[in-house]
This record gives C-alpha cells, structure tokens and sequence, in this order.
C-alpha cells in the first residue's frame, strides 16, 4: 500500500503540492475566509419586528443605523482615536528600550536585558487586564500614591489608553528590536567614520530601516486595540466598537456582525495605507 | 554605537523608566496573592499562603485548567500538522499564490478576535447548525495557532537545503520514509518550539474563546473573567493569576530556548514573534 502510494506520488510535483496545500488552504479559505463570508452576509439580515428572531432577508439597515445614529459614530470614532494613540504611544516607549537592548547594551548584559524585557511581556493577557483593574480600582495602588498629593487615577478612555498600551507594548518592541538587530553595526559605525552626528544616523541611517517594523507592529497594536472588549470592559464604563458587538451579540446578532464588520473594513483600509507606507520608503 | 554622554544616560533613563512600566503591575499581582484581606485595598495588611491551598482544592478552577490543557494539546495537535504542511509547501515548492499563504496564516491573528471569534460563532450556529462545543472551540483555536508553527518551520525550512530530501528520493527511499528519517529530525526543534507558542496562544486565549465555546466548556481564561466579579472569589483569582503568569511563561521561554541559536532569529514569543515576522504584510 505504502508502495503503491508512494508510486502515485513519484515524480507528480504538482500532486505532491495539492496534497500539501489540500489541508491548510482548504481549512483557512474555506473555513476562515469562508467565516467571515458568512459574518458579511449575516450582516445584512435583521430581527423579526415582533418575533425578534434573525430573519434572512436582506437589507442595509444595520449599516444604515451604524452611520445615522450618532451614539455608533460617536463610538466608532472614539475606538479608532484611541487605537491610533495607543499605537503611537507604543512606539514612543518601544523605541528607546529596543534600541538600548539591540545597539547600547553588550554581552552579559545585553542577553540578561533581553530576557527581563521579554519574560514578563510575555505573560497572560488576562492577567495583565487584572493587574490594571486592580491598580486602578477605587482603594488601589496608584489612588494610594496619587490621592495625597490630590490626584486621581486615570479612569475612562485615559485608563483603556493606558491599559491598551501596556498590553500591547510587546507587539512592538519585539519587531523594532528585532529590526534593528538586522542592521549591521558596520553601518552605524561607516556613518559615524563619515562625521555623521549620533542624531544624523539615527534620521538618516537607523529609522529608515526600522521604520518598517514600526508599521507592523502597529498594525498589531492597533487591531488588537479595535477589536478589544474585555480590557476595555474592565476598566472603563464607556463604549468601544468591541463591548457593542459583545452586548448585541445574543439580543441582536445580525447587529452585531455588521458592527463587526467596521473593525474589518478599518483593518483593510490601514494594510493598504501601511502597505504604500512601507513602498514610499522603500523607493 | 558610540553616543554622547547625555544621550546616553537620557537613553538609559527612558529605558529603565518603560521596564519598571512592564514589571509594576506583575509585581502588584504577585503582592496581592500573599495578601491576607478579602477585599482588594492597598497596602495589604499582612501576608499569608493560604489562598495558595485554596486555589489548588479550587474544583472550578481545577476543572478549567484542565480543559485548557486539553483544548490546547488537540488545537496544537491540528496547528502542527496543517502548520508544516503548509510550510513544507512554501519551503519545497514554487507556486502559483505562494506569497498569499503567508498572508492567509498570518489573517486569523492580525484581524481583531472579537471578528473571528463572531464570523466563526456564525459559522458554527447559523450556517453549519452544529451547536458550540468542545469541537468548536478547538477548530477555533486551531486557526489562530496555525501561524506560530507555520512561522516557526518556515524559518528552518529556509536554513536547511533540499538536497538531502532529493538525496534520500534519489536512493530509493519513499517521500514518507524521507519525510520521517530525513525531514522530521532536521525539523523537530521547531516543531517543539512552535508547538509550544501554539499552545501557549490557546492556552492564553479568551476572546474567540468566548465566541466559540460550548456553555459546559469553560476555560481556565473563561474562569477567571468570570470570577472577576466575585467578590468573595477574590484572594483565589489573584493566587490563579499568578500561577498563569508562571505557566504562561514556561512554554515560551522553552521555545526561546531551543531556536534561539537560529541564525538572527529574534527570541521572539507567540504572537509577538509574528509581528515580528509581519514585514512582509506591509512589503511592496
């Protein structure tokens, strides 16, 4: 048997490869493609007026109330504003401990750095929401330092922009060190023989070339951030994109598919702009 | 890179600034489970190990851990076979779209959960009618964790030639006997490492967790968000917290351990080695 199968394979390349490809395409086109093919045309169903059962019939109302009622706009707008200012914070924090992990520190140091930067980043997320519920909670830590000097601890979109960001901040520290890691020190050593000033190479030399991993690891931290709904929950009383497709998920399903599909729209629309990013600096 | 003094001691400052940022909180949690109040205020009063006794006779959470080892070892298993498969393709072969399989494993985990876990939760309930289950949340689970061994082999594939593969063809064995004999055990380190981020991701994950689980099936993720809110389940989900934080770290830092003297690969974790990898998403 073994034989014989193996004489069907036998110099048949093409048939080698479709039997590869047979499993991980089908399952990821027909099975996740094909998902989100279904949440789009689920998108477009409504509840009976009086049944409140889906009804598959099709209509753009659920688009048409995303894009009217003001309270989903509002809502819209307030995920993505914070998923930009997450992602810019991440990278103004990535920056300068990626680079002091990749080009600064040396030896011993340099690996006992790595390993204390990445061990605790790559704990639970849920444990990390937890954390952040409890410094921020009402008799917490940060009231107990912030109190007497008169202070409050964040809380709102203030505290979901400080929560995301701390979650987030391994997606991208990780591709920025390891992008600069693949640049040769001989380089920055060629610009600094030529009387380059350190801030010079740093412009001309360094964030060229680190540049396109900043733009993916924010497309990590910004969809991640879009899609979030239990973060956000835990601590923060306002709406985001995630927590209104969470709640209408049971009462209104086709509502909540197309409130799920804006996330998708945004993310298409953010890899075409990171895309022509990323070919603006490589010409 | 030779930098001024003040640059210097500047870059130092803000690094060391943005590490005490990542380690308060985990230290905050590590105080909160020794601590010997019911209620979360701070500081604690005194310490003591006894939610540690009663997290680990804890049936819930026993019961969840559990189910988490499980729904992890089964979605590894199917990410590990389709994973290589995968990769073997794009490794050996030139096709047709072989640019795209990268883009396509890389999709389930790029876009938000909260979109897999709802297309995949109308997928499972409205169009195929099967009811959500142990099977559901694994066939989920599966999807995302198929990128982290793809990424994983991929890496060796590229590192290790064919000829030996054509070598062993080219003296008789059959393309099983090469895969077993020859592929596997130049493959095996990554495969461990990329199952090990695969479980790692599954055994983490809550939010297409949520969308895709059967009510019976709660995972140790599901267990925890849910007790949040119980009061009087406080000092065990903190002592909870704390184990996970361990066992999270254990696979990821074994994974680390056996690719990092891959050539200039990063020590890169689960899902932050694929950003990592996620260049090309954005590529000419």
């Amino acid at each position: 048997m073994g034989r014989t199968l193996a004489g069907l394979f036998h110099g048949r390349p093409r048939l080698q490869l479709g039997a590869l490809l047979a499993g991980p395409v089908g399952w990821l086109v027909v099975g996740y493609l094909g998902s989100l093919a279904v949440l789009l045309v689920a998108s477009f169903w409504s509840l009976g007026e009086t049944t409140q059962a889906v009804q598959q019939t099709y209509s753009l109302d659920n688009f048409k109330e995303l894009l009217d009622n003001d309270v989903y706009r509002t809502i819209t707008l307030r995920t993505v504003g914070i998923a930009a200012l997450v992602t810019v914070t991440d990278a103004l924090l990535a920056l300068p401990l990626a680079f002091f992990m990749a080009k600064v520190a040396r030896g011993r140091t340099k690996g006992l750095l790595v390993v204390a930067v990445l061990m605790p980043l790559w704990s639970s997320y849920l444990v990390k929401v937890y954390a952040w519920r409890t410094i921020l909670s009402e008799d917490g830590p940060l009231n107990w330092v912030l109190n007497p000097i008169g202070l409050s601890g964040p809380s709102g979109n203030a505290a979901v922009w400080l929560v995301m960001a701390y979650i987030w901040l391994p997606y991208m520290i990780i591709p920025i060190y390891a992008g600069l890691e693949r640049i040769p020190d001989s380089l920055l050593s060629a610009s600094e023989d030529l009387g380059a000033h350190p801030w010079t190479t740093v412009k001309r030399v360094i964030w060229p070339l680190v540049f396109p991993a900043i733009v993916a690891g924010s497309i990590f931290t910004f969809s991640l951030t879009l899609g979030d709904f239990i973060a956000v929950s835990l601590v923060s009383k306002n709406q985001f994109i995630g927590t209104v497709v969470y709640a209408n998920f049971t009462t209104n399903p086709p509502f909540a598919a197309a409130f799920a599909v804006v996330p998708i729209v945004i993310m298409i629309i953010y890899l075409l702009i990171a895309r022509r990013l990323g070919a603006f600096e490589h010409v | 890179m030779r930098l001024s003094r003040r640059a210097d001691l500047m870059l130092r400052g803000l690094s060391g600034l943005t590490l005490l940022f990542i380690y308060i909180p985990l230290l905050i949690i590590f105080i909160y489970a020794f601590n010997t109040s019911r209620v979360l205020e701070w500081p604690p009063p005194g310490f003591t190990l006894q939610w540690f006794s009663d997290a680990i006779t804890n049936d819930g959470a026993r019961d969840a851990f559990l189910l988490s080892l499980k729904v992890g070892a089964l979605a590894t298993t199917l990410a590990l076979v389709l994973g290589t498969l995968a990769s073997m393709a794009v490794a050996r072969y030139s096709f047709f779209g072989r640019e795209t399989i990268s883009f396509l494993v890389i999709l389930p985990i790029a876009l938000p959960g909260i979109v897999t876990g709802v297309a995949l939760n109308a997928t499972f309930t409205e169009f195929l009618d099967i009811g959500l289950s142990l099977f559901t949340v694994v066939v989920a689970h599966a999807t995302f964790c198929i990128v982290v061994v793809y990424n994983n082999v991929v890496a060796r594939f590229r590192r290790l030639s064919g000829n030996l593969e054509e070598a062993s063809a080219d003296l008789g064995a059959t393309p099983w006997m090469t895969f077993r004999r020859v592929t596997l055990p130049n493959i095996r380190t990554a495969l461990v490492a990329g199952g090990l981020l695969a479980f790692g991701l599954s055994f983490d994950e809550i939010i297409v967790t949520t969308f895709t689980a059967g009510t019976g099936e709660q995972t140790l993720p599901l267990w925890i968000f849910q007790n949040f809110s119980r009061p009087n389940q406080l000092p065990v989900v903190n002592v909870v917290a704390v184990l996970v934080i361990l066992i999270s770290i254990i696979p990821v830092y074994l994974a680390h351990r056996l690719t990092r003297d891959e050539g200039g690969a990063a020590p890169t974790g689960g899902r932050e080695g694929v950003a990592a990898q996620a260049e090309g998403l954005t590529a000419p």
